[in-house]
């Protein structure tokens, strides 16, 4: 950009290549970060953001490139390196240790050697100091997905580091916390402090970042200033095209369609220590509309899921109702023959078996509800039957791979969640439940996903989606309610829904408190 | 009163090796690492101490064998399940079988040859104490040991920074690294203390508890340990209440059987591990606390992307 940002420059990457087999996760890739400056890292999951900076804090080892700090040639072996130049890192995936206490958790990553209670003092401060309020004497595994940032970020800040990295911070904030982040990382970067935000959410980038740097397919397709740039134009460089958007038709009729599905009066023990107690949970879905659940990572969002979809089963045989009928003892299969369809969160595991062909895999969920297709006499499995549908469901859903019937575990994230949800989709679900429908998907899946969603639920069927991600949401719902410490609020119709009515409930305000508001508005 | 003396000095007796096991092991766990070999590097320990003492002459030089052979061993495994990252269960498993065997084939000169055995401590006036002074003051050397290595290995989990670190790459390894813990490392060491220990383990069996080598002696105490380690929820001091639980129960039912209670004698000789089981579970019904102190990691192979 100019000629005097050579020595002004904290870190330059040139040429940072890294392979696995046969996929290019980075190539070739260029970059520069100055002092003091928000330097965004933009791209799709899977565009390689992840991986260059695992290599600059050296839990990656580069196959070629060359990294400068403060314009000295460096080679990052491992964290603690990393650590000792004054790179700090704040990771999408937690690195916590939940038995542990905060204080504990930041004196693990301390070389000093002082005693846990001066640090717990220290971090005691500094959080204060930067208004993250922490108690370093709590522990881990009982705090929110928000606190647990916290104690990251404190750990990065006791380091004194030059250098922070944020690996997709926002994406388990409230919209309300992640405004106060981003007033920390103005302030860090007041003190003179560099920034290397990692983010795929675009109007943050264009809120707070000075450049940006946007990768798609492990290579840099360009540098801009995020400011002078649309959402648009972002998502164009991220991308590589337009990206479709989600049409959404208004729902008709719905006060007086059937209910589908019926949540009365839920409740559910904590199953592990760790695990939250569903509270009393009341919702109903009619056919024809999307009913979105919001809520922060954690919320009992997972506990829910597990009830309505018969992993858990519940004592009370009318907290859960579908169809009219009860179906609060069943197993899932039982739930799956009234006419239910359920995508869990986990791809891998848990949506589909890894090892197994995506035709098996079909056979895994649908033996009992498509039993007279599948399985024929005797209990032989008719493989050409299901091989065909598995086709169909791959030609009908766009599923990208590189066999005709490759292993669930070849597929991408985001090819896997399409056959997922096309497999459960190719039913005619007259109830659809999904958890995390498009995350980790790239845009145009993503884009793909909650179209047919959408269509399914306007057919005449009830769907309930559960999501972390908010934009996700008021793109797809009718009505969205949210999770909160295993209470679910009441469900916002979206013409009166709002981002900050919504993080509001998200972050534990009064469930009253969102519909008070409306009143008066 | 005589008698008292003499059944808690077999009831400590009894425990000493299933202690020193058990908290080798759950060093080994903390760190996040199932071995389940334990069976097999106590009986290496065993045959060792037993023929380097019986050809030296010297119980001492037995004890550092026993220390170091299953230390040794316990390396084998080590290389195997950390820096080839195989199944741990599966490797644990085979090192019992081979330690076993091996001992068996090392031993067959020394089998009903008179050993030596490790002497008791005696204090020119506390020893001869009346009841506290044998108690206190006159056991075997190993006895004192293991009390030692209880109290030493509590400090050093919960007091220390290194302590610290082995708790934190037991709950989550991939976490650990990323801050740029040395997992590996750790865990080298740690499965190798667990080996020494176990090795120790096995030289009691063989230099103080019957001073002669009989193939198999080590009869299951491996396995016993490591349920220890298990029952007692990781924590040092309930592993110290199980091993002596279980060695009071043991005794008390030897005793029954002799004085011929109309119980049935394969009852009898099940009672230790009920009665261990029991009061184990019910001191950690608290699961919260249970689940703190459970490594999360263990047992799952790490390999580092690189």
């Amino acid at each position: 950009m100019s000629a005097n940002q050579d020595d002004a420059n904290l870190l330059e990457v040139r040429g940072l290549t890294k392979t696995f087999g046969t996929l290019t996760a980075c190539d070739h890739v260029d970059l520069t970060v100055a002092k003091g400056e928000i330097h965004a890292l933009l791209g799709e999951n899977g565009a390689g953001k992840s991986t260059l900076v695992k290599m600059l804090f050296g839990t990656l080892e580069p196959n070629s490139g060359e990294i400068f700090w403060n314009g000295q040639a460096v080679t990052i072996t491992n964290p603690g390196f990393a650590k000792k130049l004054g790179i700090g890192m704040v990771f999408q995936h937690f690195s916590l240790f939940e038995a542990l206490t905060a204080a504990e958790n930041i004196a693990l990553s301390l070389d000093d050697g002082s005693p846990i209670s001066t640090i717990a003092a220290k971090a005691r401060a500094l959080s204060y100091s930067y208004g993250l309020p922490l108690d370093p004497q709590s522990l881990v595994g009982d705090l929110s997905v928000g606190e647990r940032q916290r104690i990251e970020i404190i750990r990065c800040l006791l380091q004194t580091p030059q250098l922070i990295i944020l690996d997709e911070p926002t994406s388990v904030l409230t919209p309300q916390e992640a405004d106060k982040l981003f007033e920390t990382l103005e302030r860090l970067r007041s003190e003179g402090k560099s920034i290397l935000y990692i983010s795929h959410r675009l109007e943050e980038v264009k809120r707070i970042c000075d450049r940006a740097t946007v990768l798609r397919h492990g290579k840099v397709v360009g540098h801009c200033n995020p400011r002078k740039e649309t959402a648009a134009s972002l998502a164009r460089m991220m991308v590589g095209n337009d990206v479709q958007a989600v049409v959404r038709a208004p729902a008709q009729g719905i006060e007086t369609a059937q209910p589908l599905l019926e949540i009365r009066a839920l409740s559910r023990k904590p199953a592990t220590p760790f695990s939250i107690p569903l509270r009393n949970i009341n919702l109903t879905v009619r056919a024809g509309e999307v009913i979105g659940i919001a809520g922060v990572a954690g919320n009992g969002q997972g506990e829910f899921f597990e009830s309505v979809s018969g992993e858990v089963s519940q004592q009370d045989a009318a907290s859960v109702r579908i169809r009219g009928k009860d179906a609060g003892g069943l197993s899932i299969t039982g739930r799956r023959l009234m006419g239910a369809a359920f995508v869990p969160e986990e791809r891998l595991g848990h949506g589909a078996a890894p090892r197994m062909k995506l035709s098996e895999n079909l056979l895994l969920s649908r033996h009992a509800t498509d039993g007279k297709v599948f399985v024929g006499a005797g209990g032989m499995v008719k493989s050409d039957a299901i091989y065909a549908a598995a086709q169909r469901i791959i030609k009908a859903m766009d599923v990208r791979k590189s066999a005709p019937d490759p292993e669930a575990a070849a597929l991408s994230g985001g090819n896997l969640q399409k056959f997922i949800v096309g497999r459960e989709l190719d039913r005619r679900p007259s109830v659809m439940v999904v958890n995390q429908p498009t995350w980790g998907v790239d845009a145009g899946a993503a884009a793909h996903i909650r179209q047919t969603l959408i269509e399914l639920a306007r057919s005449g069927s009830a769907v309930l989606v559960i999501s972390q991600d908010l934009d996700e949401l008021f793109e797809i719902s009718d009505a969205i309610a949210v999770m909160h410490n295993g209470e679910l609020s009441k469900p916002l119709p979206i013409a009166e829904a709002t981002f900050e009515k919504i993080g509001l409930l998200m972050g534990g305000a009064e469930p009253g408190h969102a519909e008070h508001a409306l009143e008066t508005s | 009163m005589d008698i008292t003396v003499n059944i808690l000095l077999t009831i400590a007796t009894a425990a000493t090796p299933l202690l020193i096991a058990a908290i080798g092991e759950l060093v080994v766990e903390r760190s996040g690492v199932l071995n389940l070999g334990v069976e097999g590097m106590m009986i290496m320990g065993a045959v060792g101490g037993f023929g380097a003492g019986y050809l030296t002459g010297s119980p001492w030089i037995g004890l550092l064998a026993a220390i170091a052979l299953g230390a040794v061993f316990s390396l084998l495994f080590a290389v195997m399940t950390l820096s080839l990252a195989t199944n741990q269960v599966a490797t644990g498993l085979s090192l019992t079988l081979l330690g076993l065997g091996l001992s068996g084939m090392m031993g067959t000169s020394f089998v009903g040859q008179p050993g030596a055995r490790l002497p008791n401590l005696d204090i020119p006036g506390l020893t001869a104490m009346p009841v506290i002074g044998r108690l206190l003051f006159g056991q075997d050397p190993i006895f004192y040991i293991s009390i030692a290595l209880t109290a030493a290995v509590m400090w050093f989990l919960f007091k220390t920074r290194t302590g610290l670190t082995l708790r934190s790459i037991g709950d989550s390894h991939t976490s650990a690294h990323a801050l740029g813990i040395k997992v590996i490392r750790y865990r080298y060491l740690a499965v190798i203390f667990g080996g020494a220990c176990a090795g120790l383990a096995g030289g009691h069996l063989s230099l103080v508890y019957t001073p002669q080598w009989v193939e198999n002696m080590t009869a299951g105490r491996g396995w016993i340990a490591l349920a220890l380690v298990v029952f007692a929820s990781w924590r040092p001091w309930r592993v110290l209440a199980g091993a002596y639980i279980f060695g009071a129960v043991w005794i008390g039912q030897l005793h029954a059987q002799a004085f011929g209670i109309p119980v049935p004698s394969q009852l009898l000789s099940s009672l230790p591990y009920l009665a261990t089981i029991v009061v184990l579970v019910l001191i950690s019904r608290n699961k919260r606390l249970t689940m703190m102190n459970t490594p999360a990691s263990l047992g799952q192979p790490f390999v580092p992307d690189r």
